[in-house]
Parts: C-alpha cells; structure tokens; sequence
C-alpha cells in the first residue's frame, strides 16, 4: 500500500503541476485582442490588482449575484483553506508557528467546508434552474470533495490514525525517501480521494481557479482611449491591408 | 410572426419557472448568398458544415483568451441563471446565459477537452449535430450581447464572447444572420446602415437647418462633409430622420451652435454603429471603423466626437483604437474619441451653455442605462462616469429626474431586448419579451413617482421601447433622447 501510495502521489502531483502549467500557459499565450472589461473597471494596474483580489477573497461579484450561495460559497472555500492551512504540517519540519497557531481553527473550517459542500449539493439537486444546468461530473466533484472532507474529519474524530506515521510518510516522499504508511483504510479513501481531485484538477472546472485571473474582464485596465491595445494576430492583419 | 401573449407586467419582479423550450421556435431570417458574400462569408451551409465548425472554433480558441478561458472556467454555480433578460421573459432554461454558453461549451468539450473525449456523457460533452446547429442558431441570436451575466459571474465570463464567436462560427459555414449581415453589407457600400445616400443625408439635413430656423430664428447648421472643420461628429443613421432619434440631432447641432464649435458629419462615415461586433468578426469590424479614420483624416479634423448609441461607443470607447488607431493626428487635449455627452456635460458644468428647465415643463424623466454603454464603455474620468454623467445632463434639462430601481440600472442595467443584433421584426415576439424586466422597472416608477418620459442614449434602445412599450401599455413617445431635452432646454443666441 505504501508503494501504491507513494506512485499514485509522485503521478498525481505531476499531472496537477504539468497539467495546470500546460493551461495556465496556454491562457497567457492566447491574446485578449481587445478591450473588454467589465464596466465600470479600474484605470490602473494597482486598480486591477484590487479588483482580483476582492473578487479571489471575497466572492465580489458572487455576492452581488445570490447572497445564499455566496454564503455556501465563503463557507466552502473558506473553510478549505483553513483545512489546507492546517494540512501544512504534514509537509513542514519544524512547523512554522502560524500552521500551528492555525490548528484547532482548522477543525471548523472542516465543518465549515462540509456544510457549504452539502449545502451546494442540496442548492444543486433542489433549486430547478441549477438542476437544468448540472452536469454528472458536477455532482461527482461535490461528492469528492465531501469524501475527502467526512473521511478527513472521522479521522480527526473517531478512527484516528498515526499522524506521525502519515507525517513521516509526506516528508519522505519530498526527500525520495519512501516511509511506510499506517496501514488504516480510512486514511487510504481521504489520501486516495485528494490524489484523483489533484489528477482531475486540470482537465475539469477546477480551472476556475486559475481561470479566473486571467478573465479579460476582470483583469484588464480600462484605458482603451489612451493605450493602443494590439493583438500580435490583429497586428498581422492590419498590416496585411 | 405567430401571435403570442404579450407577459404581464409584475408589481414585484419574479423568476420564471422553467419552460423547456419556450422560445425555440424564435429564429431570425437566415442571410441570403448576396448578404453573406459581401462579408466574405460562404453563400450558404457549406456541405462539410461540421468539420469547418469545429475547426473555426479551434481558430477561435486561438484568437481569443476570453472564449478559451470561459470555456473552461464556468463551474456552473447559477449566479447568472437568472439575470438575463431574455429568460425572465421566456423562462426558456435555454436563455439563462449558462445555459446558453453551454451549446457552445458541450461541443468545445467533446472536441477540445480529454474529459469530453473519454466521458462525454460524464461532463456534458456533446457533438455539433444538426439539432445543435440549430439550436445555436435559435439561441445564439435570442442573446442581445449585453454583459448583464458578467456582472455576476464570479470569474467575469461574459455571454457575449460566447455568443460573438457562435455567430462567427455559424457565419462562416454559411449560416449566418439576415438582419446584421444585410445591414453591414451597406456600411461598406454605401457607408450607413440605412442605406442613405450622400444627397438624401445632404437633403435631410437642410431640412433639419429649416425647420430649426422656422422654430427658434436661428441658423443652427448641420454640415456635411465641410473639410476644415474642428470635430466629426459620427452618429447612428436612426439620428437623420426617425423620432425620437432626430431630436437628438437636433439637440447636438444646437450644442455646437452655441459652443461656437465647427463640426461636421461626414457622408462617408454617415454611421456610428458597428453591426460587425454583433457578429464577432474582426476583420468586418476594422473594415467598418477605417471609414471612419478615413473620413476623419479626408476632412482634416481635430475631433471625433460620437453621438447617442450604445454598442457603436463601445465600439468607439473601448475598441476603435484598437480597430483603426493610432488617432495621434487628433487634439490630444481632448478625449480620442469623445462622447457627445462629455462634451455637453463639459460645456454645462463650464457655463458654455445655458439652459432653461421650463422648455420641459411638466416632464418627469427617468433614464435607461444602455447596456453597452454602462457595462462596456464609460464617459469622463472616473469610472462609472457613463452612470453620472448622462444623469447630471438631464437633471440640468428637466423639472424632475428620478431613477429606476437599483437592480436596473447603472451596471446592473437590463437592457432594452432589441440589442445585439435582434432589432428586427423577424424577432419580435423575443424582444417584446425581452423588454419586460425594463417594463416592470419602468412601470413602478411611472406609478410610484409619476415619471412621464424615459430617456435613452442607444439608437437600439430607442428604436426598440419606440415599438415594443405600447405592447405594455405605455405611450411610444414616452422614449426620449438625452439631447432631444437638451435641444428644448438650450438658451440659443447671446446669453451673457
């Protein structure tokens, strides 16, 4: 199981890394050929990058949108960085004093996570107009996340496990060091669960999460009068005339 | 047209339950060869339609970081499921923009993605099939491009850029849309979308100069091609001849008059609107914007200044330098190109005009933010001085000025159900529907505040409450132009 582990991890991490290099390039390499924020939009690069960082932070235009589901949102996303955060000391030695400061926070934001994922899936099945636009894959990628966050959370609750043993585990695979892994089904479903959402990371929606940095109308400037904006295409083409 | 039922106005604005299928018959005329071959695009459905779409959508993909990143991006949460227009008043699930973009996105899947090769089923991946076509068809032209869904979508994807590519797609496999690609036809052969010739636009505007004289005693010019001049004004056709549009006309040539500004129009760039941005197509949209460099340059101007139309500044605003710049042989001093607005705002605050708010006695005006404008240009310095500054116009012109509800207007603004292409009686059942989120909007005000007129600044705006507002009850010259009350309002001659 170990081997097994360790494989599926060393595949996984490069698939997630390779996979979203190979996207994040090929956004940057397609050209936004014009001007097109969304108005009104910030005068300045300082602007724009305010205007992200409301937007990665705090859910801006989501909460203009539908104050439930930003709700649900925050509660979800929120909680998985805190749950991530407190992940940090599986893959640190020694542990730096804010991921350990961050631990028993962790905890709620497990809870947090998951009644924002069930929250959604139930928006999901219930509301008609999402229902209309859900996909198979929508409902797997709830049910996944909410598999990694109720096997997670009945480890830290009721089955637990070696975390020293699951620590040694992480940072030998870091050194090339292979170190067994406790032998606990649990742990096999949490760990075996974040390595296919690391595996379907590139290839599925998860791509808002890079995606959205580059969405031409919430990252550009709103200067088209007094910067000539061109496209190497469109620079072609007009010299073509 | 088949008849429908006109939708009841709600006193509380509420989302429709689902109607599967609602508006899938609507479908506007299919071009002819002539219209299609003008623009470069094949006469009609070329055999191999579907491999030629697919491979114009990799171009696409390309060319365009929006369409690849929205493509991906969207994780279908429902934040734009009901914000369109065109789903409030249809309920067609097919017209919530996530929907809408996803025949688009289900054929990108199946043929750009791993996971829509492996398990289409699994992500909703699904092939361009003659069902589809013809639901991109129907679907693609019931979207008026008006950036309403972008304003709530957490990653910013915006419809138009999805729905923009469709119509370039469909355009070129030789499906492409009667109404736009007729109207652009025109602008490269005759330089307007009306059609209108130099000596009807020369005729048109003499009479506009008489009758202004007969009213007021004043010779208010309206030049025409006057080489020399300080500003080109470039605005809709609709401004030379249809009400309400031509008392907006009326209301800029005053505007210039007492500015003591030289200005001209200009036969050759007789249009400021831009239909090929309708249909995503670059090359017809530079083609269309030169004109008006070149007229600019012929006439040896310091200033462009644009009239009342929603997507033909934010073609200007956002686009035309890139489509036609650099525009260094203009007055730096001065925006590049300018809005009509700007300038009568400039000359309001600076006292270069004078106006009397009883030439509108009685008038209780409120304004529509048109979509172009608001979510896809802006006017003045700050951001979000295309919300201000038309208000502050007209609260200058008028008695009384009182918005509509919040979730309205400004970048939440709905738009009239005519834009985008749709302005075209072919669609008409789609843009009366349409226009009921304004109606309602509309309707509380009217009840509540006693408003009496509505103002506009988009010819399609204009054209469309014309036509469709009765449908609801309200009287068709309700829809005014914003320099239609400027015109009555301006103090003409020696104020001092």
């Amino acid at each position: 199981m170990t081997t097994l582990f360790a494989v599926l991890f060393y595949a996984a991490t490069a698939v997630l890394v390779f996979g979203l290099a190979y996207k994040v390039t090929q956004y940057t390499r397609t050209p936004a050929p014009l001007k097109i924020p969304t108005m009104p939009a910030p005068l300045t690069k300082t602007g724009v990058a305010f205007r992200l960082a409301r937007e990665v932070g705090l859910f801006e235009s989501l909460f203009k949108s539908n104050k439930w589901l930003w709700i649900f949102a925050v509660a979800f996303h929120l909680g998985l960085l805190l749950v991530v955060l407190r992940h940090l000391r599986y893959f640190i030695e020694p542990v730096w004093t804010v991921v350990a400061l961050i631990q028993p926070f962790g905890i709620y934001g497990g809870l947090a996570m998951l009644g924002g994922l069930v929250a959604l899936l139930l928006r999901r099945l219930i509301v008609a107009r999402v229902r209309y636009i859900t996909a198979p894959s929508d409902i797997l990628m709830l049910l996944l996340l909410i598999g990694i966050g109720v096997s997670g959370m009945a480890m830290k609750g009721a089955v637990h496990t070696d975390v020293i043993a699951v620590k040694a585990f992480f940072l030998g695979l870091m050194r090339f060091d292979i170190q067994p892994l406790p032998n606990d089904p649990v742990l096999f479903v949490h760990l075996g669960l974040v390595a296919l959402l690391m595996i379907v990371f590139p290839f599925s929606k998860l791509l808002h999460a890079p995606g959205v940095f580059f969405s031409p109308t919430r990252n550009q400037v709103d200067d088209a009068r007094d910067r000539r904006h061109l496209a190497p295409w469109a620079a072609q083409f007009e010299a073509g005339k | 047209m088949a008849d429908f039922e006109v939708p009841v106005l709600n006193d509380i604005p509420k989302t429709p339950e689902l109607a599967p299928g609602a508006s899938a018959h609507l479908k506007p005329f299919v071009a002819a060869p002539a219209h299609q071959e003008a623009l470069g695009f094949p006469g009609e459905l070329v055999e191999d339609w579907h491999d030629k779409a697919i491979a114009k959508m990799g171009d696409l993909l390309g060319k365009y970081r929006s369409l690849q990143v929205y493509m991906d991006a969207c994780v279908k949460c429902g934040a734009c499921t009901d914000k369109c227009h065109y789903f409030l008043g249809t309920g067609d699930p097919k017209n919530m923009p996530v929907a809408r973009q996803d025949l688009f996105r289900s054929v990108y899947r199946k043929h750009f993605t791993l996971g829509g090769k492996l398990f289409p089923q699994l992500v909703g991946a699904k092939d361009l099939t003659r069902e589809m076509l013809d639901d991109w068809y129907s679907y693609f032209h019931q979207c008026s491009q008006c950036r309403r869904c972008s304003v709530f979508c957490p990653y910013g994807i915006d419809t138009a850029e999805v729905s923009m590519a469709a119509r370039e797609v469909m355009d070129h496999i030789g499906l492409g849309q009667k109404y736009c690609n007729e109207i652009i036809g025109k602008v490269h052969k005759i330089g307007n979308n009306l059609g209108l010739p130099e000596p009807a636009l020369a005729d048109t505007l003499e009479g506009l100069a008489e009758d202004v004289k007969d009213e007021t005693g004043h010779d208010v010019l309206f030049p025409l091609d006057v080489e020399g001049a300080d500003v080109l004004l470039v605005t809709p056709s609709a401004d030379f001849f249809a009400e309400p549009h031509v008392d907006g006309l009326i209301g800029y040539a005053k505007v210039f008059h007492q500015a003591g500004v030289s200005w001209t129009l200009s036969s050759k760039a007789s249009e400021a609107a831009n239909f090929a941005m309708f249909i995503g197509s670059y090359e017809n949209m530079v083609r269309v914007a030169r004109r008006i460099r070149e007229a600019a340059i012929e006439l040896k101007v310091k200033r462009i200044i644009f009239g009342e139309c929603g997507h033909a500044w934010r073609v200007a605003y956002s686009f035309l330098n890139t489509l036609a710049g650099p525009w260094d042989f203009l007055d730096p001093r001065y925006p590049r190109p300018q809005h009509i607005l700007e300038f009568t705002h400039d000359l309001i605050k600076r006292g270069g005009i004078k106006l009397d708010k009883s030439g509108n006695q009685g008038m209780v005006l409120t304004f529509h933010d048109s979509c172009n404008v608001a979510r896809a240009s802006r006017m003045g310095d700050m951001p979000g001085g295309q919300f201000g500054i038309p208000r502050e116009v007209i609260a200058a012109c008028v008695p009384k000025f009182v918005d509509m509800h919040p979730d309205t207007i400004g970048e939440k603004t709905f738009c009239c159900g005519g834009g985008g292409g749709l302005l075209t009686d072919d669609l008409m059942e789609i843009r009366v529907k349409g226009a009921q989120p304004r109606a309602e909007a509309l309707k509380a005000v009217v009840e509540q505040e006693g408003v009496t007129h509505m103002a506009a600044i988009c010819a399609i705006c204009k054209s469309q409450f014309t036509k469709v507002l009765p449908k609801y009850g309200f009287e068709m010259d309700m829809i005014v132009s914003v320099h239609q009350l400027v015109s009555k309002a301006i103090l003409l001659g020696n104020n001092d």
